[in-house]
């Protein structure tokens, strides 16, 4: 789960990182009052998206005085903003953050990630602030020093001395620099997240250590358990087909292709997918409605395949493992007696009973392609668009 | 012996009594795994399926003598009931559940370090299908019968593309020795390799398929393990050719975020390391097939 940079911010705050002055507004007048309540003479209005990039966006706006921030929130209150991360879609800006503007001496970049080849947190930092960590990796790897933190232990103010040294910052700052990178371990560890991003943390030309632009996100899996964390979602960041997904239990991400997909199991979901590509075709979909494919899955399924205006064929594909094909088939006709399908339909089921649910399929009233193996069905799917 | 478990493998259930852990322990019996009792904490001295329930694991442990267990515990407690069969001696933990945090599993980890080599339990999954030697024993949730018996080993990811695997191998008359699911989350109890080199040291296996998936480094490890230590020959599989960067596809693991993470550099890699690569999934059998031939 992903969360907003304001929201980051105060989580980071609460941690001991030093940010910058600022506050939220809904209103271009809300974002004037804010303006002035932070005081000074320049101020960054910030479009909040779940999406970096916003700057070559246009999502981020300096401005000279108050009413130059009410203005650009005006002007960004509302609108979709396309970044390289957002899709042609965009992502809608329902949130502006206005904050004092930061006199930048040095940019430097701080990121923490679960690494999977160690099977720890590894901290990851940079001199080269400013540009995304893949940007930094290809053009100035030299610069990147790690650090793995020992979850039995948490990090050791050595390991941040260590990192805060490696950037170059002055002996005076070290011990403020290390408070931010402990913090920023603190606040992984201790809410179970999966990302923590400060891009650019910076040095300011008043010599503090300040949190300019931060990005967080959080493990699904541990949300039961972070009740502060998970009211933080903003589902209007999220496409509504994948909202309704997850919402009701089904594993779905929303594709460009136009053969929407009802699939059993992740794995198979996405070599199914794979078989749409080498038929030549383009998958709109990935929907995994659960190893067990239970009939009131299925029926869910089909109610958001139908729902994806592009979709022009429906491939279902079901390994019946636990359960039976005969009792898949029965979820199958039951769905389409209550929700109207008016694209052709290819349906392969396999394992156990497979005999009998085609049979059942066969003698029901719908109307649909059968197919015996993966291949067959992809190729059947692409023949049908 | 096979690989793992064998016909006699001791085997408890943690989670026995819950829904869950009582159908799937009949699929097991059924199958003929030998299911020696249970644990549900506050229901210990209570018979189940006709088997002893305990308290602890280590109750369990003591009276049954049993080394191998499958969990199905919530998410929110499978770490402590994971961390409590190794403490007992347990030697096989199969995890099924799906959606343990990654903190968790991270601290499972750790705390199996206490452990020597020797004394360490193996600990497969989460959120997997667990692990059948077929005709010997089932400990998980795999339909058992598209399972035939023989002598190619597979490790998965993915429990249905695994049961796909199975079936396609049935149809074309080739057995399974031993076949391993690992779980489709980011951090996960053995590791493709960890596997991988259990069946190059196993007698009654002499190829092994692995079915991977986008996401992670453990395909391209257990690659690189083959090209350096292994003499049979290994067949693989990667899922997710289609799927777009930085997006998670149902299995939290299953997401491209660092280079060398996507199908096609997985796919790309392992040929250099001598894989044999199944160029779709709807020939996983046939491909298995052509290397057995050339043996």
């Amino acid at each position: 789960m992903d969360i907003h940079e304001y929201q980051a911010k105060e989580i980071l705050s609460s941690f001991g990182v030093t940010i910058p002055r600022g506050g939220i507004a809904y209103s271009p007048e809300n974002a004037e009052n804010k303006a002035r309540e932070i005081g000074g003479s320049k101020w960054v209005v910030k479009a909040q998206i779940h999406s970096g990039a916003r700057g070559k966006a246009g999502g981020i706006i300096v401005c000279n005085s108050p009413l130059e921030v009410a203005q650009a929130t005006d002007k960004l209150l509302g609108k979709k903003l396309v970044t390289n991360q957002t899709g042609p879609e965009g992502k809608i800006v329902n949130r502006i953050y206005i904050e004092e503007a930061t006199d930048i001496e040095k940019e430097l970049y701080l990121g923490l990630v679960f690494d999977r080849s160690s099977e720890s947190i590894m901290v990851v930092a940079s001199t080269e602030g400013g540009m995304s960590v893949e940007e930094i990796a290809k053009e100035k790897p030299e610069t990147i020093i790690r650090s793995k933190i020992e979850v039995a232990v948490g990090i050791q103010s050595f390991q941040a001395r260590e990192l805060a040294f490696g950037l170059g910052i002055d002996s005076d700052l070290i011990a403020r620099a290390s408070d931010t990178i402990i913090g920023c371990a603190k606040a992984f560890s201790e809410l179970d997240a999966t990302m923590v991003e400060v891009n650019p943390l910076v040095i300011s030309k008043q010599k503090q250590i300040l949190a300019l632009d931060c990005k967080m996100s959080f493990d699904n899996n541990a949300m039961f358990r972070r009740n502060k964390v998970s009211e933080l979602r903003d589902k209007s960041q999220e496409d509504e087909k994948e909202v309704y997904a997850s919402d009701r239990g089904l594993n779905y991400v929303s594709l460009e292709g136009n053969i929407g997909n009802i699939i059993n199991g992740a794995g198979l979901a996405m070599a199914s997918m794979d078989m749409i590509k080498l038929a030549g075709g383009e998958p709109a979909n990935f929907l995994d409605v659960g190893g067990g494919a239970t009939p009131e899955k299925i029926v869910k399924a089909f109610r958001l395949i139908t729902m994806d205006k592009k979709v022009k064929v429906i491939l279902v594909n079901i390994f019946a493992g636990i359960n039976r094909c005969d009792w898949v088939a029965e979820g199958i006709v039951q769905a389409l007696e209550k929700i109207e399908v008016k694209v052709p339909l290819v349906i392969r089921l396999a394992g156990t009973n497979v005999e009998k649910g085609n049979k059942i399929l066969k003698d029901s009233k719908i109307n649909y392609i059968e197919a015996s193996t993966l291949e067959e069905a992809a190729n059947k799917a692409v023949a049908a668009l | 012996m096979s690989v793992i478990i064998h016909k006699d493998t001791k085997i408890i259930i943690q989670g026995f009594t819950g829904k869950m852990g009582t159908f799937h322990a009949e699929e097991m019996i059924k199958y003929g795994s030998n299911i020696v009792g249970g644990v549900t904490p506050g229901k210990g001295g209570q018979k189940h399926l006709n088997k002893p329930v305990f308290n602890t694991v280590k109750d369990a442990v003591k009276h049954t003598g049993a080394s191998a267990s499958i969990l199905f515990v919530p998410p929110a407690f499978a770490a402590d009931s994971a961390m409590e069969a190794a403490d007992a001696g347990i030697k096989i933990c199969v995890a099924i559940v799906d959606g343990i945090p990654s903190h968790d599993m991270i601290r499972i980890k750790r705390y199996m370090r206490r452990y020597s080599k020797t004394e360490k339990m193996t600990l497969v999954g989460p959120n997997c299908a667990g692990i059948i030697s077929p005709g010997k024993s089932m400990l998980g949730i795999m339909p058992g019968h598209i399972y035939k018996e023989g002598r190619v080993g597979i490790i998965s990811r993915s429990g249905t593309l695994g049961y796909e695997a199975a079936q396609q191998m049935k149809n074309l008359d080739i057995g399974i020795s031993t076949s391993v699911g690992i779980g489709g989350d980011p951090i996960n109890g053995s590791s493709f390799r960890d596997i991988i080199e259990k069946f190059e040291a196993d007698d009654e296996t002499d190829a092994v398929l692995m079915i991977g998936e986008i996401g992670g480094p453990q395909e391209v490890a257990a690659g690189e393990f083959a090209k350096e230590n292994m003499k049979k020959p290994v067949i693989g599989y990667i899922a997710g050719l289609t799927a777009p960067k930085g997006r998670v596809m149902g299995h939290a693991g299953a997401i491209v975020s660092a280079y060398g993470e996507s199908a096609i550099e997985k796919v790309e890699i392992l040929k250099e390391c001598g894989v044999t690569i199944s160029k779709n999934p709807s020939v996983m059998g046939d491909t298995v097939k052509s290397v057995l031939e050339k043996m």
